[in-house]
C-alpha cells in the first residue's frame, strides 16, 4: 500500500504535522480510496447504515426497521469511475464556521468535525457550505449526519467491508515514516 | 477616570464574529489578554435559536453557542450586561456608561444589528415588541403570560417576521403578517418558493396581508397595544405587535468618529477599517460579497462568524484574508426546507436561469456568462454544497451548468479537473505504480 502514498498524502501530512508540532495534538486518521478499483458496489453504503442502526443485523436493519438508518457515505459512478465521498475533516471546516448553533466543532482530542445532535436543529446551514456534499439531512429527526468514523472504531464499517480493498485507513506515522524527509513547509493557508 | 488597563485584544460583541475573532486569537496568540464586552448580559448564544425559546422548545441553557467553560478555558476575560459608551481611536480607550475606561491595542467592532423601527405613531405601546435578542424573546414570553387568547400583528414578512410568526403559532397565539411587498421571505427567496412558504403559513393558521404597511399603533387607556391601522384605513384587533421589517448595522459607537462608515463599518480583505488595529466584522461591517464582487452588507451568521475569525487571525499577527461572503439561507419554516445563496431572482434580463421542477423539489440556479450567481433549492437540498461551492469560487460552468440542476447530481456531474481538485486526488495514469489515492 505504501507506493500509492504520493503528492496527496505528503500534503496531508504537512497539515497534521503542524498540529503535532505546534499543539502537541493526537492527528487524525483519515479514509483513502484507491479510486481504480473502486467498482461502486455500494457495500460501503450498505454497511454505515448497518453501523448507525440500533440493531447489528442486516436484515433486521434493512427490513424491518423502517425507516431504514441513513448513509453517511455516498458512492457516485459514472461509466467506469466510481468513489465513495465522506466527510473529510478540513482544516478549515466551513461546516463549523458556518454552524448557527455551535453543534458542529472539532474535537481536540481526535481532530475530527462533530455533529453534537443535542445542539443541531436540521437546519442544513452546514450542508450548504461543505464543498463535498458530504454532510446529509436526516428530515426525520431534523439532525444533519455526516461520517463519525463509526464513533472511534479501529477500522470503520465501510473500511472493513469494502470488497475489493479500495478504502483503507490510514495513521499520521505510518504516512510520517514514508515521507518525513519530504515534508514541504507547513502551509500557512488561512481559509 | 477610575481605573485604566491595556488589554491586548479588546472585542466589542459576544455572538457569532466576536466568538470567531477570540478562538482565531488563541490559536495563534495564547496568552494575549483577551476581552469580550456584550451589552447583553447572558454568555454567547445562537441567535437563531431565540425562536425556539419563544416557542418554548428549548431553554437558555440550551441554547448555548460554546460550553459553559469556554470563556475560561480559553483565558478569555467577559464584561457582560455592560455598555460601551464611547471608543476614542486616538488615545485606544473605550468608555463604558460606568465610567470604567479599558486602553485596548487592538480592536474588534463586532456590535452586530438593530432592529429598524420607522416612525409610526403608537410604537411606544406597551406590547410592541422587536426579535433580534434573547432578551426581546423573554420580553415577549412574559408579556404573553400575562394575556390568555392573544392575537398578534407581525409587521414585516421576512425572516424574523416568519421566524416569530412560527413561534407565537406554536403558542397558540394568532397571528396576522403584514407584509409591504407582494410576498413573504421577498428577499431571500424567488416567486416560487415564496409562494411554497405562503401557502405553508396560511395552512399553519396565520393571516398574510402583501401590499400594505402598518401606519399606526393604537392602544387602550392602560396604554396597551389594541390593534393596527393599515395603510387602506382597515383596522386589525390585536394584543400584540411585533416589528420585523428588518435589522440595519449597530453604529451608535462609531457614528461620529473618523472611521469610514458606507451602510456598515468598511472593512478590507483583512477585516481591517480604515483606521489601523481597529477590526470589524458580522452584521456591523460592510465587507467583500463575491457575488456583487464588492462589499455589502450580508448579515448573516455564517458571514459573522468567518469574518471575525479573519479579524482574529490577523489581530494576532497572522496574514488572512476573507474570501468574501453572500447571502446564504436554509431555512425550515412549516416543515418546507428551502435553501438559496447569492442571488435568489434575476435582477435583468442579461441572467439566465437554469430550472428543474420535479416531484417534490424544485431547484433554479441564476447565472451570468456561465458564472453561478444565485441559487434557490427546495425539497431535496441534499449536495447543494457542491453547488454553493462553484458559486463562491467562481467556477464557470457553461458547459454543464444543466447537469447541476439533475436528481442525481454529485460531484462526477461535474469536469474531471474540478472533481479530482474538490477530493484533493490526481488523475489516475495507466502505470499502476501511480495509482491515485484520494482522502475522502
Amino acid at each position: 500500500m505504501r507506493q500509492f502514498i504520493e503528492y496527496d498524502i505528503i500534503r496531508y501530512t504537512a497539515t497534521v504535522f503542524r498540529y503535532l508540532v505546534i499543539e502537541g495534538i493526537t492527528p487524525m486518521r483519515k479514509i483513502y480510496i484507491k479510486e481504480e478499483v473502486c467498482i461502486g458496489c455500494g457495500l460501503c453504503e450498505v454497511y454505515c447504515q448497518l453501523q448507525h442502526s440500533s440493531v447489528r443485523d442486516l436484515i433486521k436493519t434493512f427490513k424491518k426497521r423502517l425507516p431504514r438508518p441513513l448513509p453517511r457515505v455516498r458512492v457516485e459512478t459514472k461509466g467506469n469511475v466510481s468513489f465513495s465521498v465522506r466527510c473529510r475533516n478540513c482544516d478549515e471546516p466551513a461546516c463549523a464556521y458556518a454552524c448557527l448553533t455551535g453543534a458542529i466543532t472539532r474535537n481536540p482530542e481526535t481532530r475530527m468535525i462533530t455533529v453534537d445532535e443535542e445542539k443541531c436543529i436540521g437546519c442544513c446551514t452546514c450542508m450548504m457550505v461543505c464543498p463535498l456534499g458530504a454532510i446529509k439531512q436526516d428530515k426525520e429527526h431534523k439532525k444533519m449526519l455526516k461520517c463519525d468514523f463509526c464513533h472511534g472504531e479501529e477500522i470503520p464499517a465501510c473500511v472493513a467491508n469494502c470488497p475489493n480493498e479500495a478504502l483503507f485507513c490510514l495513521e499520521l506515522d505510518d504516512a510520517l515514516t514514508d515521507v518525513k524527509m519530504r515534508i514541504p513547509s507547513p502551509v500557512s493557508q488561512a481559509v | 477616570m477610575k481605573k485604566t488597563e491595556r488589554i491586548k485584544y479588546l472585542i466589542i460583541g459576544n455572538s457569532a464574529g466576536g466568538i470567531g475573532a477570540a478562538e482565531a486569537i488563541r490559536e495563534v496568540d495564547k496568552n494575549g489578554t483577551i476581552i469580550i464586552v456584550s451589552d447583553e448580559p447572558y454568555p454567547a448564544y445562537s441567535r437563531p435559536l431565540i425562536s425556539d425559546y419563544l416557542s418554548g422548545k428549548r431553554s437558555i441553557e440550551k441554547m448555548n453557542y460554546r460550553p459553559f467553560d469556554f470563556y475560561e478555558k480559553n483565558s478569555i476575560s467577559t464584561i457582560l450586561g455592560e455598555k460601551v459608551n464611547r471608543v476614542d481611536f486616538k488615545n485606544n480607550t473605550v468608555t463604558f456608561s460606568n465610567g470604567h475606561i479599558l486602553t485596548w491595542e487592538k480592536l474588534l467592532i463586532a456590535t452586530g444589528g438593530t432592529p429598524i423601527v420607522p416612525p409610526m405613531d403608537g410604537k411606544e405601546a406597551r406590547g410592541v415588541f422587536t426579535f433580534t435578542t434573547l432578551g426581546d424573546a423573554r420580553a415577549i414570553d412574559e408579556y404573553l403570560n400575562q394575556k390568555t387568547g392573544a392575537n398578534a400583528v407581525v409587521i414585516g414578512g421576512g425572516l424574523i417576521g416568519v421566524s416569530v410568526t412560527e413561534s407565537l403559532l406554536k403558542r397558540g397565539v394568532k397571528v396576522s403578517i403584514i407584509e409591504m411587498k407582494d410576498r413573504v421571505l421577498n428577499i431571500i427567496l424567488d416567486e416560487i418558493t415564496s409562494a411554497m412558504e405562503d401557502k405553508a403559513i396560511r395552512a399553519s393558521g396565520a393571516e398574510i396581508i402583501t401590499g400594505h404597511t402598518v401606519t399606526k399603533i393604537n392602544s387602550n387607556s392602560r396604554g396597551e397595544v389594541e390593534s393596527v391601522t393599515l395603510d387602506d384605513g382597515k383596522t386589525i384587533p390585536c394584543s400584540i405587535v411585533i416589528i420585523s421589517i428588518g435589522i440595519r448595522p449597530r453604529l451608535e459607537l462609531v457614528q461620529n468618529s473618523e472611521i469610514k462608515i458606507n451602510r456598515g463599518i468598511v472593512v478590507n480583505m483583512h477585516m481591517e477599517t480604515s483606521i489601523p488595529n481597529v477590526y470589524a466584522c458580522g452584521d456591523a461591517a460592510e465587507a467583500y460579497d463575491f457575488i456583487y464582487r464588492e462589499n455589502r452588507l450580508t448579515p448573516i451568521w455564517p458571514n459573522a462568524y468567518l469574518g471575525g475569525r479573519i479579524a482574529g487571525l490577523n489581530m494576532s499577527g497572522k496574514t488572512a484574508e476573507y474570501p468574501g461572503g453572500t447571502a446564504l439561507n436554509a431555512i425550515k419554516y412549516f416543515g418546507v426546507y428551502i435553501v438559496s445563496a447569492g442571488m435568489a431572482a434575476s435582477p435583468d434580463s442579461t441572467y439566465e436561469e437554469v430550472v428543474a421542477n420535479g416531484e417534490s423539489s424544485y431547484k433554479k440556479l441564476i447565472l451570468k456568462e456561465g458564472f453561478i450567481t444565485g441559487m434557490v433549492f427546495s425539497g431535496d437540498v441534499d449536495r447543494a454544497g457542491i453547488i454553493y461551492n462553484l458559486m463562491k469560487d467562481r467556477l464557470y460552468v457553461n458547459s454543464f451548468k444543466n447537469d447541476l440542476v439533475t436528481e442525481n447530481f454529485g460531484l462526477l456531474s461535474l469536469p474531471e479537473k474540478i472533481w479530482r481538485n474538490r477530493l484533493a486526488t490526481s488523475p489516475l495514469e495507466s502505470d499502476s505504480s501511480k495509482s491515485s489515492v484520494s482522502p475522502c
